[in-house]
Order: C-alpha cells, then structure tokens, then sequence
C-alpha cells in the first residue's frame, strides 16, 4: 500500500522524505538541529492554527543565524484571546503565506534534521496537523524535546516536573529578547540546549543523540 | 525576514568598529553571524591550532587572552569586545589562547565579510589599526590615506558649510526695473532675483542699477529680463565655504542661488551673498588673530579667548580632525602671548638691556593646549657682563611677572608648581640655561627628568628667536655626549604603563580628591607624549614638538614601525579629543573622568588606545635594551 501511496505525494514530500534516506549521522557534532517554534491561536492541535514557524539551526554546537527560517502564516481560524501572547493580528503587516506554502518551505528548510523544540509534543502536533489537511503523513524527523534534556541533568524520575521556556531562560541566564514570536523562542531554545548539552556533558562523557531524545512510550505525553 | 539576524544587529551596532557602519552592511554580518556558548575554562582557541577564518565579538561573559601558558594573562575581553582578529589579519598562528573565565556567548563572524564591509570603511578600519596595531598592515594595499595635516589657518573654515539667506527677494520676469528697484529697496537688499514658476532665471544687483540703469543705458520702465544676468550660477544648500568662493571668483560674481537639487530647472529656496561669507569669516580663527593684533588691553584679550573657546566648541561639533582644531587654538593662544608681552613691553619704563626670547613648554610648547590650562614659560636672555647680571636678570624678572599677571588676567592662570618666567629659577641667561639643561642630561635623577619632559618640549613664542635655536642646539650636543640619557629617559617614558590589567575596572585613582576617578592625562596621554618626544629626540629631530607630528615623522623615517605610530597617533588624537569634550562638558581640564559615566563604546574607545600605548612601549624598552637598566 506504502508504495502505491508514495508515488500519489507531491515532489515536495518525496524530496523531503528522500533526504533521510542516506545513513544518518550518529555523532551529535555532527549532527543538524534545527530548533523551532510555533505560534498558535490555541493549545488544540486539531481545531487551533499555526500563525507563525521560526527556526534556527545548530551544528557542532554552534547557531548558524543564516541556517533559519522564519514564516508567517495566513489565517482563517483566528482567536482574539491568544493574540494578546504572540501579538500576531489576523492581518497584520507582515508577508502571510498559506497553510501550505509554509509547510513546504518548512519540510525544505528541515530535511532531515533532529528537530529540537522547547515541550516539542506540542509543536509536532500542530505541524503533523497541517500535513494531515495536506493529505500527507507524519513528520519522519527525530525530535528532541528541551524541557526532557532539562530533566535529564535533574537526574530526576518525576516525568511530571514540567519547566516553561520562561522559567528555564531565567536559571540559565537568557535574555528573553523577543519572547513570544516564534524566531525569539527558536533563538532562546537553542542557546538553552548548547548549555543543557555541555551541563549533561559532564555527566556523561560519550554524550549519543539517544540520550536526548525521549523513549518512545512517553511521546504523546503534553 | 530575520528576527534573530535583527537583534544581533542591535546589539553590535553598540560597539565600534560595528557602529561606524551602515545599517544593511552591519544587518548582512549579522544575517551571517554565528552562535557559539563557551564554558568555564574551555578554549575558543588555542596557540597551537590553525588559525579559523573567523574573528569572534563577545556577547555575554568573558573571554580570557593568555600567553603562551594559561599562566599569563594578557587581556580580558567582556561584552562588545572583539578577539581573534590579530593572527586572522596577520594569517600564521595564534599569538594568544582564548579561554573563558566564565560562562560566555560569544559570536563568530568570517573573515570575508570583515574585508568586504569593515575594512573597506575607513572609520571602522582606522579603529581596528588602533586596537590592533602590531608590525602589520590591516590592508596592505591601503587605499586610504591619513587626512592631510597641512591646511593652514586661513584654509580652515572653508569646509564649514553656509547659513544663508533662506528667504530670497524675488520679482517676476515681467516686472518694470524701477519696481524690481524699489522692492530692493524696502527690503534692504543689493539682489533680487527674478523667478520663472519659483526658478530663477535671472538676477538684478545694485551694480547693474549702477552700470545699465544710472548710466541711462537701459530705461527705469523697462522690464527686469533686459537688464539682469542670466542664467544664474545654482548650487545646492550643502555648499561649503570654499566652493561658494571658488565659483564666485570664477563667475566673477557676488551671488548664488540655491536651489532645492542644485540645478536652475528646480525651485530657489534661497541666496548667497558675498557678505555672508564675510559674516561667517568674522567669526574664525584669522579674523580673530587679526584682532588680537588690534587689542591694547588683557580685558580686550580675554574677550577674544572667550570666543576662541566658542569656536572650538564648534569646531569639535562638526568633527573637524583634532589637529587641526589643536594647531588652531594653539596659533590664538600664541598669538594672545604676543600680544600679551609686546603691550607689556611698550609698558616698562626701559627697553629690555639685552636680547630675550619668550618660550611656552609642556602642552602650550607642543601646541596640543586646547582648554585653558595654567600657563608654563620660561624666559632666556642673552649673555651679558657678569657685572651687569643681577640688574639684567632683575629687569627680565620684572618684566616676566607683568606678562605673567596680564596672562592670568586673559584666562591663563598661574601655575601652581610656579613654572614661569617670573621665577628666578626660569629667567635666565643662555650659557645658564645651557649649562642647566647640561646638568639635567648629564645627571639624569628623578628631578631632572621630570623636568626634561616639561622643558624640552619648548616653543619660541616672542623676542629673538636665535637665543631659543642656541639653546635647541645646545641640547643635542648635551644629549650626543652622553647617550645613556636618552636610556634614562626611555625609562622615564615606561613610567606610566597603560592600565590593561583593568578592564572592566579601569584603573582609578585610589585616593584623593579624584577619588575612582580615571586620570586621562597621566594614564593614556603622558605615555604617548614622552614616547614621542624620546623617539624624536633619539633620532635628532629639533623642530617638532607637537605629538600628533612627532609620530607623523616616526612613521615617515621608520616605515618598519609605521603601523604601532599610527596607533599611536590616532590614539593620542581621539584621546586628545575625548578629553577636550570632557573638559567643555564639565568646565574643567577633562583630565579626570568619571568612568561611570561613560558608555561602553567610550570605554571601548579609550582601551583600544592603550594598546597602542603598550605597543610603543615595548618597542621603546628593545630599542633603549631597558631590561637591563631595570
């Protein structure tokens, strides 16, 4: 059935899901993150939008500000409450692009990166939202979450301590420029998880990417 | 759209050389920045690695430069601050080791952009060449040159741009010449200016009423086109002094139109008459010199000091290279000095006995004297029987202390350490202050040398210039006898390192009434000053005095060394001029500043001079072996 289907997807997906088909990079130096965001009207992943996607990528522990992208997205579903958080009116000044102009530059920009995100569940559910609109499948990516790479230097059993972006740029120092649109917490993600990699560094000499990355039964957990 | 490239951009363009940039050049390095976290302790480089195509700017933290070892610090760079610049330029090895002393972000930016947008912009590079100033050129086709230093006082106006009249007489092609006359008249003006649809076409002047209408040539009831001149010379509003004289001089005219894009086909917004320039020159530095020649009394003096200092508010306002206003004032303070001592002189009942010469030392000698500061003078006069020595020196001293009183009266007060002609110390003969000058050089104790700095940078200000050649010669015989002197001064001149321990303490004073305030003078600007003057002193050179000009001929007779003096050189006038700022926002010297107070950039401004500082320091203490004196 895979088969049959693959050849139904439009070029944009089938190049994306070919660019994981060389052997993926095991040493995390190595290794593309991309840290991302989303700003949406709400915290449903079925009925809320995406209004805006900000990312920014790191390899061998060092932010590449031009590896980035930052969209913003045309909306029909619109909720006056949230605008108060992102500030994003349904027609303000910025370029807007569809739905679907912006997944596809989204899945173009990330290929086949370990994509990073504060509470990462979340995020994936809202873009998995749009792919299923799209008539596409899942994101293939590896994800890691920073609020569990946080945990993970708790050396705590507790899955259910739960530290926001805000409480995190706080302890470790980040200036919270632009908090609240997508590129800002893309930004501050990514310096938080140079400096939860080197603090769990110290814990664990051979640092492997499957020390970040959740186990499988816990994915779903919000 | 690039958010994150945008806050980057905010916070670089704090800090020089990012902030000499425009704002799409600075955006495009940001756009292209990358992003690096440090750790306690870890090394952004090392001696031994190659070195990367990347200079590195700190964002948040601070990065430790060490030498060799991580034993030796050697500088300590904290937010705004560049490193890795050095070995990028000079493309060996790294010098230094870069390490975090704490918990650092630091931003990477490669070297192509450095050469494509900072380099190439003549501000930014000239303040990399002083902080980074070593035996290497930043640009070794350098296609920019040090602005010329050469403009005299009359030229100096001439890039001031012009207040004009904005509100120009005009009249319409059609109306009668006796009108356009009389509109001329109720107005009080020499021109107007006929005007097509608000453009000019042409200009009536009260000479072409003299020459075409007085003369019965033209008739009163003709119409303004058959008499005016046409078409009128426009230029745009930005016209400096110089060009509105040289396109009046080449046109053979006494007016110009300005027009809103410069050409006749666009809407007049204003003129330009021969006597507004008159009016601008009123106020410059030969017109005041001139009147300095006029002034009979101190009281009249004064005045024109008050205004000099006006001028060089205004001068420091529009930016004007720091030399130039320095060689400026100094030329009106001189010029004061004169005046000073030749109405002094008609004022004493005899003639002077003998020959004298009036000579200025420290910063009046060496024509870097830009607020008022206390006077410092010494007066020689020429030999005499030794029979007649007391009355002689009796008349001068007499004499000195009138100058000296009638110069306190214009604003120069009095020195506190009474170095002054009036002093029978400092009012002598030439073979005593020959033999004096002997004794310093050939016994070269604190004392001594302290006062070699002070007195060597003389000037000849009044009286017989041939005394202050003798005694110039005299000080180089004295010095060629006995070289150790210049060792002796070299260390003198090492006295003041420059405070690179401290960086984000700059060293302050620790007691007194300057309390943690920076002392400008003795930390950054003595060292500068005596590096100079023993330099120029080594190499023979008698006639230079100003520091700005001592390191212009170092680099001219060393080009080996070019790079460290013209370091120093920038060093010594952006410190020049930040004290002068300084000194007219408080109303003081500017010798002491409270550090407090100044922005980042400031300080950024003020450290990357004292690398130049340690530079020419080092070179000194090779060159003079000082090592081994110590």
């Amino acid at each position: 059935m895979g088969w049959f289907k693959k050849h139904s997807y439009p070029p944009f997906w089938n190049e994306y899901i070919s660019s994981f088909d060389n052997h993926s990079e095991k040493e995390l130096h190595h290794i593309r993150f991309v840290v991302f965001d989303t700003e949406t009207t709400g915290l449903n992943p079925k009925s809320d939008r995406i209004l805006s996607i900000g990312t920014i990528a790191i390899i061998n522990n060092t932010i590449i500000i031009s590896d980035q992208l930052e969209v913003y997205l045309k909306q029909d579903t619109f909720n006056a409450e949230t605008v108060k958080i992102h500030g994003l009116l349904k027609a303000g000044k910025l370029e807007k692009v569809t739905e679907e102009a912006a997944i596809m530059e989204f899945l173009k920009h990330i290929k086949n990166a370990v994509l990073v995100a504060h509470h990462a569940a979340f995020d994936i559910a809202m873009v998995n939202a749009c792919l299923k609109r799209m008539g596409l499948p899942n994101l293939k990516n590896k994800v890691v979450d920073s609020g569990f790479v946080y945990q993970n230097t708790l050396n705590s059993a507790n899955p259910n301590l739960h530290f926001s972006l805000d409480d995190l740029s706080k302890q470790f120092n980040i200036p919270q420029h632009d908090r609240h649109t997508a590129s800002g917490d893309a930004y501050i993600t990514a310096v938080l998880f140079l400096k939860l990699i080197a603090l769990l560094r110290h814990q664990k000499a051979n640092l492997k990417l499957d020390d970040l990355i959740i186990p499988k039964k816990r994915i779903g957990l919000l | 759209m690039n958010t994150i490239a945008l806050r980057i951009s905010d916070f670089l363009k704090q800090y020089p050389p990012f902030n000499m940039l425009q704002q799409d050049q600075l955006l495009a390095i940001s756009g292209a920045v990358e992003v690096i976290y440090v750790e306690p302790e870890n090394f952004v480089f090392k001696t031994t690695e190659d070195v990367k195509s990347v200079f590195y700017v700190v964002r948040e933290g601070a990065i430790g430069l060490y030498r060799e070892d991580t034993q030796n610090l050697v500088d300590e760079c904290d937010e705004g601050d560049i490193f890795g610049l050095r070995a990028l330029i000079r493309q060996g090895n790294y010098k230094l080791t870069a390490k975090a002393l704490e918990e650092s972000i630091v931003y990477s930016i490669s070297s192509d952009l450095l050469e494509e947008y900072i380099t190439s912009n003549m501000e930014a590079n000239k303040f990399l060449m002083k902080s980074f100033a070593s035996n290497i050129s930043l640009r070794p086709d350098s296609t920019w040159q040090s602005p010329p230093s050469t403009m005299s006082i009359g030229d100096f106006n001439e890039a001031e741009s012009i207040t004009y009249s904005k509100n120009p007489i005009t009249c319409n092609p059609n109306t009668l010449i006796q009108h356009a006359a009389k509109t001329m008249t109720d107005n009080r003006v020499g021109s107007i200016i006929i005007t097509d649809n608000q453009k000019p076409i042409g200009i009536i002047t009260d000479k072409d009423l003299r020459v075409k209408i007085a003369t019965g040539q033209v008739s009163i009831k003709a119409s303004v086109t058959e008499i005016m001149s046409s078409p009128v010379i426009t230029y745009l509003e930005t016209i400096s002094v110089a060009e509105a004289q040289i396109a009046m001089l080449e046109h053979k005219i006494t007016h110009l139109c300005i027009t809103k894009d410069g050409t006749p086909n666009s809407i007049l917004t204003g003129i330009l008459s021969e006597h507004d320039i008159l009016v601008i020159r009123e106020n410059n530095a030969s017109v005041l010199v001139k009147e300095i020649k006029r002034c009979q009394t101190s009281l009249e003096l004064q005045q024109i000091r008050i205004r000099s200092e006006a001028l060089l508010k205004r001068y420091l306002e529009q930016n004007l290279p720091i030399n130039h206003i320095s060689k400026i004032i100094s030329a009106i303070n001189d010029n004061i000095t004169k005046q000073v001592i030749s109405l002094v002189q008609k004022d004493m009942p005899t003639k002077p006995p003998t020959a004298y010469a009036w000579m200025s030392m420290g910063s009046q000698g060496r024509h870097e004297q830009l607020l008022l500061t206390d006077q410092d003078n010494f007066l020689v006069f020429d030999n005499v029987q030794e029979a007649d020595y007391e009355t002689t020196q009796n008349y001068f001293l007499e004499f000195a202390k009138k100058i000296t009183e009638n110069l306190n009266t214009v604003g120069f007060e009095y020195c506190p350490a009474n170095m002054m002609g009036s002093n029978p110390k400092w009012c002598l003969s030439l073979s005593e202050w020959q033999s004096q000058f002997k004794r310093w050089i050939t016994h070269p104790d604190q004392d001594h040398l302290m006062l070699c700095t002070i007195f060597f940078d003389f000037a000849f200000v009044y009286g017989d210039q041939t005394l202050a050649d003798k005694l110039t010669e005299n000080i180089f015989d004295a010095i060629d006898s006995h070289d150790i002197f210049l060792n002796y001064l070299g260390l003198n001149a090492l006295n003041n390192p420059p405070p690179l321990s401290f960086f984000r303490n700059f060293l302050v004073e620790s007691s007194g009434e300057h309390k943690d305030q920076f002392d400008i003078k003795a930390r950054a600007m003595v060292p500068l000053v005596d590096a100079a003057r023993l330099l120029i002193l080594s190499k023979h050179i008698a006639s230079i005095n100003n520091t700005t000009a001592r390191y212009q001929k170092l680099m001219a007779l060393e080009p080996q060394n070019k790079d460290i003096y013209e370091a120093c050189l920038l060093s010594y006038e952006d410190l020049l001029r930040f004290r002068t700022r300084q000194g007219l926002k408080h109303k003081d010297s500017g010798r002491f500043i409270d550090l407090q107070q100044l922005s980042k950039a400031d300080r950024l401004e003020l450290k990357s001079s004292f690398k130049a500082i340690k530079s020419v320091q080092e070179l000194i203490q090779t060159r003079f072996k000082l090592s081994q004196l110590m």
